[in-house]
């Protein structure tokens, strides 16, 4: 883990949410979410997360960011374009950027570097997975369902 | 030179405005929607930077906690989007601004 690959991936991932945050085009800003999430995959593989960075991988790029491309093409009617920026939203978040700068460079405590460690397999995450967080894994299971059911009550035909 | 958790923080911390900023100063539902899934995935690698950077417990605590937290997210998204194919359906348009019928 080097510091200039951190720095590299960061400012593209960055660039990348940028421009999914400020462009005209829906569908340019999908994609560019769909880079942005690459380089937060790739931020998780160089911390030693590589199974986390492969589920962000396919559930955001394989389904969320599919989910957004089909959403825009189903309300692709809806033309206007969203003139002038909204400067107070602007304004709050560079406020709660600056704040959170302030706070992390002001703590002493997480200015550490890493301890070494062992790589973590799957099978260790299989293993938590199935004792220690089962109960956690069948509510997140029941979860999934009821939000995919909803999801399809919501966009049912509407009967008169 | 290794980088410090600080370094990922900030990241972490440059991600979350950039969501806000786009939850906040769109128009656009879907943009909200998208801002949103940003914060999220700000959390996501603090929990992941945190738990890299902690003495490391036995059971993967910070990888376990990111797994549930993006399985939550996905939800959220699909939900979200469906809400926003509903809304569109109604009203014929998925501007914000323009959903006042609650209004007082």
């Amino acid at each position: 883990m080097s510091s200039a690959a951190v720095v590299i991936i960061a400012i593209l991932t960055l660039a990348a949410a940028l421009a999914a945050a400020t462009l005209q085009k829906l569908m340019h800003a999908a994609l560019s979410f769909a880079l942005a999430f690459v380089g937060v995959a790739a931020l998780f593989f160089l911390l030693g997360a590589e199974f986390v960075g492969l589920v962000l991988i396919f559930v955001y790029i394989g389904a969320v960011a599919v989910l957004i491309v089909f959403t825009i093409l189903l309300t692709r009617r809806d033309v206007e374009r969203d003139r002038g920026v909204n400067w107070s939203g602007a304004l709050l978040a560079i406020a709660v950027f600056g704040g959170l700068t302030w706070a992390i460079l002001k703590t002493q405590t997480v200015a550490i570097v890493a301890p070494p460690v062992r790589a973590i397999s799957v099978k260790r995450i299989g293993d938590a997975l199935m004792t220690s967080y089962v109960w956690p894994l069948q509510c997140v299971g029941l979860l999934l369902t009821a939000a995919l059911i909803g999801a399809l009550v919501l966009v049912m035909e509407e009967k008169r | 030179m290794t980088p410090t958790l600080q370094v990922f923080l900030i990241v972490s911390a440059a991600l979350f405005s950039v969501g806000l900023l786009a939850a906040l100063s769109r128009r656009h539902a879907i943009f909200i929607l998208i801002g949103i899934e940003m914060m999220l995935a700000a959390a996501n690698l603090n929990f992941i930077a945190f738990w890299r950077f902690s003495p490391q417990p036995r059971p993967p605590t910070g990888v376990m906690i990111a797994i549930f937290s993006i399985a939550i997210a996905a939800a959220e998204a699909a939900v979200g989007l469906a809400l926003v194919v509903a809304v569109y359906r109604h009203y014929r348009t998925t501007n914000v601004d323009h959903l006042d019928q609650l209004k007082g």
